[in-house]
């Protein structure tokens, strides 16, 4: 039994050296991306709770499928909806989020503009 | 007129700022999950809990019936309390709930099933966390409610006797 314990170890060593290293850093990347649900303030890569764990393997198995990143997401988005994901898209509950910035920014440059530039005239 | 425009505009912004601040404080920070949305059951390879044989996700689901699949564990403690529900579930058997055994040591859950009963019509094995991943599921127990290879709703958490009565509202 230890002997057969001993292969185990020693097969799954070896099949660890099979991922490149290139592979690791683009699964770190993702799940770095990725929100860990039932440990909020956390990101998968981050948790080590079950959840996060399960959504690791299967990071690593869509990029042996050959995902790309952005599918990879999109899989995740579609199965656990948009809070999944740190970077927010474009819609209707986050508009004011992208917006704002912008926003603020027009109106201080407008501010500004009335301030100095008109009162140097 | 100059003097004016400044003040004006920064009361409004403080004003904008304000009020989207103020939204953000009524609006829950707990996360709750969509439960409702109608999805498609994905489709997977697993082991039988039993026989250990490869089975297909298409040969468990059929169309036309309505199944409860629950994901279970022997080391959940709150899936021993939910136990109870789904016993009494399964004696009308109006409903086939289906069983997935979520990164479970083979032989404790056998004992589980044992001390506790077996309400399950199937059960199959999920040893890494996969497919429930694929699911959608967030840990255990959790429960789906599916339909025409359709999920009908979701239930994160254990049953209990609310959600059962629910649970056989839809069935009727």
């Amino acid at each position: 039994m230890k002997f057969l314990k001993f292969i185990l170890i020693v097969i799954s060593l070896f099949s660890f050296s099979t991922v490149s290293a290139e592979e690791n850093d683009k699964r770190n990347k993702i799940t770095k991306n990725l929100r860990c649900l039932i440990c909020q303030g956390q990101s998968v890569y981050d948790s080590d709770s079950e959840f996060a764990n399960s959504l690791k393997i299967v990071v690593d198995k869509k990029l042996q499928e050959g995902l790309s990143e952005d599918q990879i997401y999109e899989y995740f988005r579609i199965k656990y909806g948009e809070w999944i994901l740190y970077d927010p898209g474009l819609n209707k509950n986050t508009y004011i989020l992208w917006l704002l910035p912008i926003l603020i920014f027009l109106i201080g440059g407008a501010i500004i503009y009335k301030s100095f530039i008109i009162k140097n005239k | 007129m100059k003097n004016k425009i400044l003040p004006f505009s920064v009361t409004i912004i403080f004003g904008i700022i304000f009020f989207i601040f103020y939204k953000g404080l009524e609006d829950s920070k707990i996360y709750i999950p969509d439960n409702n949305s109608k999805k498609e059951i994905p489709v997977f390879k697993t082991k039988d809990f039993f026989s250990g044989k490869n089975v297909k996700s298409t040969s468990i689901f059929e169309l036309d019936k309505i199944y409860l699949l629950n994901i279970w564990s022997s080391w959940c403690v709150p899936c021993r309390q939910e136990h109870p529900f789904l016993m009494n579930l399964n004696l009308d058997n109006k409903v086939n709930i289906i069983g997935m055994n979520y990164k479970d040591n083979l032989k404790n859950a056998k004992n589980f099933l044992k001390d506790l009963g077996n309400p399950y019509k199937e059960i199959f094995i999920d040893l890494d966390g996969t497919i429930a991943i694929e699911w959608g599921a967030y840990g255990v127990p959790e429960s789906f409610l599916i339909y025409n290879n359709e999920i009908i709703k979701k239930y994160i958490g254990p049953l209990n006797q609310k959600l059962v009565d629910e649970i056989n509202l839809f069935i009727k």
